[in-house]
């Protein structure tokens, strides 16, 4: 199972930022080993943000993105207690959902 | 005629022939859009997406450091202050696939997302905003990216 | 009228100018201010404190009683003190061999399997991250490596003759690329690890995860690398003269401030 993501979600008045550092090789697919192969493309292709459930953001990612990905972004009327979750698929089939509380 | 059945096993076949043969996406996600993935520029990534030719504009922003040491990971920001934004999109003009990133914006964030991404050689990198009404608006900024030296 | 309104526009243009030829190391400061936010050492230190609270190994025990210095399970404050000497081993100690040292004694590891073990991998890896937290709980306080023990002591002048000695395929030393001020390879500026070399540089700045390479680096990886760079022969982990150099840096640094975990290029 992956390695679990950091969740910070800081609540500023209406506004919370969440911060998010996920836990993936990234890989591109564009690399080679040593012994000339490939190493094939492993990446994140989807995430997913909710805030006390409800969706307020996704995205599709590519192999572009850097490993371990960073993520920042802006809830509007979130506050103190609420719960953000994140999710993310790769392009294997794995997933990984880890939740925080807004502070 | 074909039944049904048969068009599907057939289709299934085939799907599994194209993937064996390394032309199907390895994607999970039947979602992912894998045409916009695979464009090699900016306009084609858009038309890809269902977009409309992109126009330049000063209500699209995209933020980063001038220069990154390292082009393994590049800190950079697409917002657009304007109302009705659908999605943004992240590119990176001179990486082998130009986009990095698509953000299906709902009215419960702000129209600004930070991510980190790889950068191949020094690039313009685009933000875009599909908007509601059909509009794609982008900026550019130019990032310059270094090979360091020792890692210290 | 007109000339004025003339030159004082060309004026400002002049200063416009100036100001937005922002210099490279401006700009490389700038890059760096970004990632600082989210730095993917936090990964390493969420798995590290996990790990020291965990029941593992042979004994089915957690590290919650190995002494870092400060006495048993004290961990805020112990970073800034490595390396020193531990009475129960008789020997001046690092963090990662102290670790390791903690593993085998009380979780009941092979210390000499998990040296061997490549950095990255197995417990190796786990090393590396309890290394993470370990650092992390004490950043912003100031490194007091103790000398007041002979040992100590003399592990520090042992790890001054290593700085300064010139060996390998190139006759390079430590003090090469360290001895000196104003030292620079290509866009990397190299500090002077003969004294202090200021507040989260150095040996103040590691363990540091290096994005060129998406790897969590402690010191003991910082100074194989070194040694590679040098062209001599890798150095055995927790190694004689990795504890020595790992001193005399630690010393030099007396009341820099650790910013560890930090992240690199």
């Amino acid at each position: 199972m992956a390695d679990p993501m950091r969740i910070r979600a800081q609540a500023a008045g209406d506004k919370t930022t969440v911060r998010v550092l996920m836990s993936h090789e990234m890989e591109t697919g564009q690399r080679k080993d040593s012994a000339g192969k490939v190493i094939p493309a492993w990446f994140i292709q989807e995430v997913t943000a909710t805030h006390n459930g409800k969706t307020v953001l996704t995205a599709d990612w590519g192999p572009s993105i850097s490993k371990n990905p960073f993520l920042q972004f802006v809830v509007k009327g979130a506050k103190a207690g609420d719960k953000i979750a994140i999710t993310w698929v790769d392009n294997k089939g794995d997933k990984r959902t880890d939740e925080a509380t807004v502070s | 005629m074909q039944t049904r059945r048969e068009m599907l096993a057939r289709s299934a076949t085939v799907a599994g022939l194209l993937a064996a043969a390394g032309f199907l996406p390895s994607s999970a996600l039947a979602a992912w859009p894998q045409a916009a993935f695979d464009a090699k520029t900016l306009a084609d990534a858009v038309k890809a997406l269902g977009g409309s030719a992109p126009v330049e504009s000063k209500d699209v922003s995209i933020t980063g450091p001038d220069i990154a040491e390292n082009g393994a990971v590049v800190p950079v920001g697409c917002a657009t202050t304007l109302p009705g934004v659908k999605r943004l999109l992240l590119l990176v003009e001179k990486n082998p696939n130009v986009l990095a990133a698509v953000f299906n914006v709902t009215d419960a964030i702000e129209p600004n997302l930070n991510t980190r991404t790889k950068m191949g050689q020094s690039s313009n990198v685009f933000a875009v905003a599909m908007m509601g009404d059909g509009k794609v608006l982008f900026a550019s900024k130019e990032i310059k990216v270094t090979l360091g030296g020792c890692g210290g | 009228m007109k000339t004025r309104t003339l030159i004082g526009v060309a004026a400002l243009a002049l200063c416009a100018g100036a100001q937005a030829q922002k210099s490279t190391a401006d700009g490389i400061a700038e890059y760096r201010k970004m990632l600082e936010d989210g730095n993917p050492a936090e990964l390493f230190e969420a798995k590290g404190e996990a790990l020291w609270s965990q029941k593992r190994g042979p004994k089915n025990a957690s590290l919650e009683r190995c002494d870092l210095g400060l006495g048993p399970g004290v961990v805020k404050g112990a970073f800034v003190t490595l390396p020193r000497w531990f009475a129960d081993t008789q020997k001046v100690q690092d963090l990662e061999s102290r670790l390791v040292s903690c593993m085998a004694t009380l979780q009941g590891f092979d210390a000499a399997e998990i040296v061997k073990t490549p950095f990255g991998r197995g417990e190796m890896a786990n090393v590396t991250a309890l290394a993470t937290w370990i650092a992390a709980e004490s950043r912003g306080m100031r490194f007091n490596l103790p000398q007041s023990h002979a040992q100590e002591r003399i592990t520090y002048e042992v790890g001054k003759r290593a700085f300064f000695y010139r060996g390998g395929t190139h006759d390079f030393s430590c003090a090469s690329c360290h001895g000196d001020e104003g030292k620079r390879i290509r866009l990397q500026e190299l500090p002077n690890l003969t004294r202090n070399p200021g507040d989260g540089i150095g040996f103040a700045a590691w363990p540091a995860y290096r994005v060129s390479n998406g790897q969590m680096w402690s010191m003991q990886l910082r100074l194989n690398d070194c040694f590679r760079q040098q062209r001599f022969p890798y150095p055995g982990f927790g190694s004689d003269v990795t504890i020595a150099l790992a001193t005399y840096m630690g010393v030099n640094a007396k009341g820099a401030e650790s910013i560890a975990p930090a992240i690199k290029r």
